[in-house]
């Protein structure tokens, strides 16, 4: 099926963190523990597939001079929503994910696929390659979360596995960030150069 | 006296990209050679204190006077959007020299995350249009440094001897994190 083709693209063979490298602030900014980096991925799904549709969906009605700023109203439009709704339904999560939700606009990876694939395929794979990418992008923020949760303090989805204080403080903070990002990318290069 | 504090704190103690991970894809992109993370501190700089000064007043004048502040995220990147654009077209017609210089860096800001992140970083502090613009104009200072910092140090690292599966991305990665621990010894100065 050629839709669930594109869908394992996004998050295999052209996996948004692991080998576009694309978005790269909010990886490493919100992955302080794997519940953040899952919810800032879920949150970016969110806003890729609904702007990859419209896009797909008015992509023959805008002229081609004012492609990207559309692009960008429609992708800036959905982050709002998605600011209102995460303020009104999830405040802890929207505090603790802070200034990274509005960033989502200038996150290159939804610009990127609107270009590259939404303006020139039709809806519903669209809405299957914003699936994949979006899917992709919450599995490598997610895990990188996991890693850092986990080194750093013990404990994954706050779970403790063991006692905080061997813990190495220093992947929950920023250096840290990228160390571990840079670790998970050298691991995927293995695992791609034996595949 | 705390502008001072302001300029100290953005460029040592809370770095943009090093404890803030704003700017962090141009930080990995351009940073290669020296020069090049020059010129693109250089126009990030113009830009960013430029557009600080926009949306502070549309924020202002804008959205606060008409109660429209769910249209922040909207305004903002159109508003930063356009003014790259026309800051590219000024540079071209009064300094070409400039724009070769800047030139091919320039549209790559306007995503730039560290632009939009200041923008709506210097609304949640609650500064005031002079706060605004020092804080800005010392987060593109400490840009910079991080960069040229980060350029310098990969300049010289084409010279050592790296394991296959590092080269690139993830020993660049690994040496930003070692940046970023030097760079937390400032923590507690301001």
């Amino acid at each position: 099926m050629n839709n669930f083709k594109t869908l394992m693209n996004g998050v295999v063979t052209e996996n948004p963190t692991f080998v576009l490298l694309l978005g790269m602030c909010p990886t490493l900014g919100t992955t302080s523990s794997a519940l953040n980096g899952f919810s800032m991925g879920i949150a970016t799904l969110f806003v890729l597939v609904c702007s990859n549709v419209v896009i797909s969906s008015i992509k023959n009605i805008i002229p081609d001079m004012v492609r990207i700023p559309a692009f960008v109203v429609v992708i800036a439009s959905f982050v709002s929503l998605l600011q209102m709704i995460m303020q009104a339904y999830t405040p802890a999560l929207y505090s603790s994910l802070g200034i990274f939700i509005p960033l989502i606009v200038v996150n290159c990876i939804l610009l990127g696929r609107a270009e590259a694939f939404a303006a020139k395929n039709k809806v519903i794979p669209s809405l299957f390659d914003g699936l994949g990418m979006g899917l992709g992008f919450t599995m490598a923020l997610t895990i990188l979360g996991a890693v850092r949760e986990l080194i750093g303090t013990g404990k994954i989805f706050s779970v403790s596995l063991y006692p905080e204080q061997y813990g190495m403080l220093l992947f929950v903070l920023a250096p840290g960030a990228f160390i571990a990002l840079g670790y998970l990318i050298a691991v995927v290069n293995k695992i791609k150069g034996k595949a | 006296m705390e502008y001072i504090i302001i300029f100290i704190s953005a460029i040592f103690v809370n770095n943009i990209v090093l404890s803030q991970f704003l700017g962090i894809c141009p930080f990995l992109g351009v940073s290669k050679k020296v020069e090049t993370a020059v010129g693109m501190s250089a126009a990030v700089a113009f830009v960013l204190t430029i557009a600080t000064i926009f949306t502070f007043l549309i924020q202002k004048f804008v959205l606060d006077a008409f109660d429209l502040q769910y249209l922040q995220t909207v305004t903002f990147i159109l508003v930063i959007a356009a003014l790259v654009q026309m800051v590219e077209i000024i540079i071209k017609k009064v300094s070409p020299a400039l724009y070769q210089a800047l030139g091919v860096f320039l549209p790559l800001i306007t995503t730039n995350c560290c632009i939009m992140g200041v923008t709506i970083l210097v609304i949640q502090k609650d500064m005031n249009l002079l706060q605004g613009v020092v804080y800005a104009f010392s987060t593109a200072l400490g840009f910079g440094l991080a960069l040229i910092l980060f350029a310098g140090l990969r300049e010289q690292m084409e010279y050592s001897h790296i394991p296959k599966g590092m080269k690139g991305t993830p020993v660049a990665l690994v040496t930003a994190g070692l940046l970023a621990m030097a760079f937390m010894g400032f923590s507690g100065i301001a």
